[in-house]
């Protein structure tokens, strides 16, 4: 089911754990199943010096996690900021289709650290962490179903490819 | 490597004298059990030798109250459908409850779009109906409860003795799902008060691919396939006669050997429900204490997530389920779970633990020692463990 990247990352997570005096800190969720995500940050000099993560989630979300947190290291904030959900996924030579959409939010993570570190710095009370919620539209402006990632109509409140009753405002 | 199969529910292994009978079945190139010569009626002795053994590992006196389909998905299906297309004039609807099967789930959903109506019975916090609750649920036009005899997933199994008394005297048609019930623990279908009864002969060491339906006589049911007079006129198609003979031989071992293998299957049962808190802490049992079947123990393990559990535990060559909603197909989170007042967090890591006649109490300490290190490992990954110990 998963490539041999997916499972070497699995199996030998890197950089886990909590910086404790971190300069950011990023925290996604995807409460419809459960998986979790929270990264932090060391910055130096515009530069993520040193990254860690904690996961909540399955295999391939413990990989996405792992991956990210390899390809940021040493970057520079503007490099970091391109980073992907996208970059993560093909890194990791593919996910399966159905997994693409609730356990890929490592980026997403990524991304509300950085921004996290640009608001205190800039001197903006560090807001309360506000884990996002169950469906944003993380890829485009079409509705998908978060429990099998096929296409809906956003009126929909049953998908017929995997017989799941959504709520109405996925 | 031998691989510690603690995954039951999912598959068993079929028993050598079982496969034994298959091959030597094979070998017979049985003749169509329908043909009037010599050959034909060889078969279908086989066949009615297999009808016996399976009536009375469910204490059914008429073995023609026996029919063989293609596993419990057929039998689920054919007994919902068959129903309710058969007394669609009397009444359009069902009552059910909210921790059942897909098969039964989906063959309801099926019938409600064609304009069947459902009442859904919520269950207690070990996944219990209360009989009660039957009752009242039963209308005027009510032509068909069904309710699963063990659930697949916590093992806890229902008061179907109680509904049947009420089915009975409210003169509405019982069907019970106990796929994972038959040939595990002893199961009279008088006793029971049941019209309907699907179960799997892969349950009891058997192959797939073959099950059985129990229709009392005089209950208005229609077939599922139409075609030829097999089976009584209730299930049409050339017998699956390899899959059955096995079948019957698989029945007779589990009616000859039920005690011996309750004992041990309960010994293993207690001594991981015992020995459980010196491995691992911050969980919850799913499966009821006493109504239990003997072979399963779902447990939700706190702050960790079922799939890496499996994948971890698969390293160590040891096979469990689980019922995360990141290890099935759809992604759901389960409804028996939900059901039974599970939070999503908690659904997430719930590990199934079903053993067989062959597991020894040497596989369940090899488990549990690598299950503690798998989830020592997991909760330092995880979020919400640190949360907790920060707190």
């Amino acid at each position: 089911m998963y490539s041999k990247t997916v499972m070497d990352h699995f199996r030998n997570p890197r950089n886990v754990g909590v910086i404790e005096d971190a300069d950011g800190i990023g925290e996604v969720g995807n409460p419809l199943c459960g998986d979790m995500m929270t990264i932090y940050l060391k910055i130096e000099d515009e530069r993520i010096r040193d990254i860690k993560f904690q996961t909540f989630g399955c295999g391939s979300a413990i990989a996405v996690s792992s991956m990210l947190t390899e390809i940021a290291m040493g970057k520079t904030l503007d490099e970091a900021k391109k980073i992907t959900n996208k970059d993560v996924a093909e890194a990791l030579e593919g996910l399966p289709k159905n997994k693409l959409h609730c356990s890929n939010l490592g980026a997403d993570a990524l991304q509300m650290a950085i921004k996290n570190y640009e608001d205190v710095k800039s001197g903006k009370k560090r807001p309360e962490l506000k884990r996002k919620d169950a469906h944003e539209h993380t890829h485009g402006e079409k509705c998908y179903c978060p429990y099998c990632d096929i296409e809906i109509l956003p009126e929909t409140t049953f998908c017929e490819a995997c017989h799941t009753d959504l709520k109405e405002n996925h | 490597m031998k691989i510690i199969n603690l995954d039951r529910i999912s598959s068993n292994p079929i028993l050598p004298e079982v496969k034994d009978a298959m091959i030597a079945a094979i070998r017979k190139d049985f003749a169509n059990p329908s043909s009037q010569h010599t050959p034909g009626e060889e078969a279908a002795e086989a066949l009615e030798k297999a009808r016996q053994a399976v009536a009375d590992l469910i204490h059914c006196e008429n073995p023609r109250e026996v029919v063989f389909t293609s596993g419990g998905t057929e039998s689920v299906n054919h007994a919902i459908k068959g129903v309710a297309f058969a007394n669609m004039e009397q009444g359009k609807h069902i009552v059910t409850s909210n921790i059942e099967h897909n098969a039964v789930i989906r063959s309801i959903r099926r019938l409600k779009s064609m304009g069947f109506k459902v009442t859904s019975i919520s269950v207690d916090p070990y996944g219990r109906v209360n009989p009660q609750d039957v009752a009242d649920a039963i209308q005027e036009d009510t032509i068909l409860v069904s309710i699963m005899h063990s659930n697949n997933e916590t093992g806890t199994i229902q008061p179907i003795e109680a509904i049947g008394k009420i089915t009975r005297e409210k003169k509405v048609i019982f069907h019970c799902d106990a796929v994972d019930s038959v040939g595990v623990v002893r199961l009279d279908v008088q006793k029971l008060g049941v019209d309907l009864l699907s179960f799997a002969s892969n349950t009891f060491y058997g192959p797939t691919g073959v099950g059985g339906l129990y229709i009392r006589r005089g209950t208005k049911v229609w077939p599922l396939l139409d075609g030829g007079i097999q089976e009584n006129n209730k299930r049409a198609g050339a017998e699956n006669l390899v899959g059955i003979v096995a079948m019957g031989v698989a029945a007779e071992l589990a009616n000859q050997h039920m005690e011996s293998r309750l004992d041990h299957l309960n010994g293993l049962k207690k001594k991981l429900l015992d020995e459980l808190p010196e491995y691992i802490d911050e969980y919850i049992i799913n499966t009821h204490p006493e109504f239990s079947l003997p072979n399963l123990l779902s447990i939700s393990v706190k702050y960790i997530e079922g799939e890496s559990v499996v994948l971890m535990l698969d390293d160590e060559h040891i096979s469990v389920s689980t019922r995360s909603a990141c290890a099935t197909g759809s992604l759901r989170a389960s409804h028996v779970l939900l059901s039974i007042g599970r939070n999503h967090a908690d659904a997430q890591g719930t590990l199934v633990v079903s053993f067989g006649v062959d597991n020894t109490e040497a596989d369940i300490t090899a488990f549990l020692t690598a299950l503690q290190n798998v989830v020592t490992t997991l909760r330092n990954i995880s979020p919400l463990y640190n949360k907790i110990a920060k707190s």
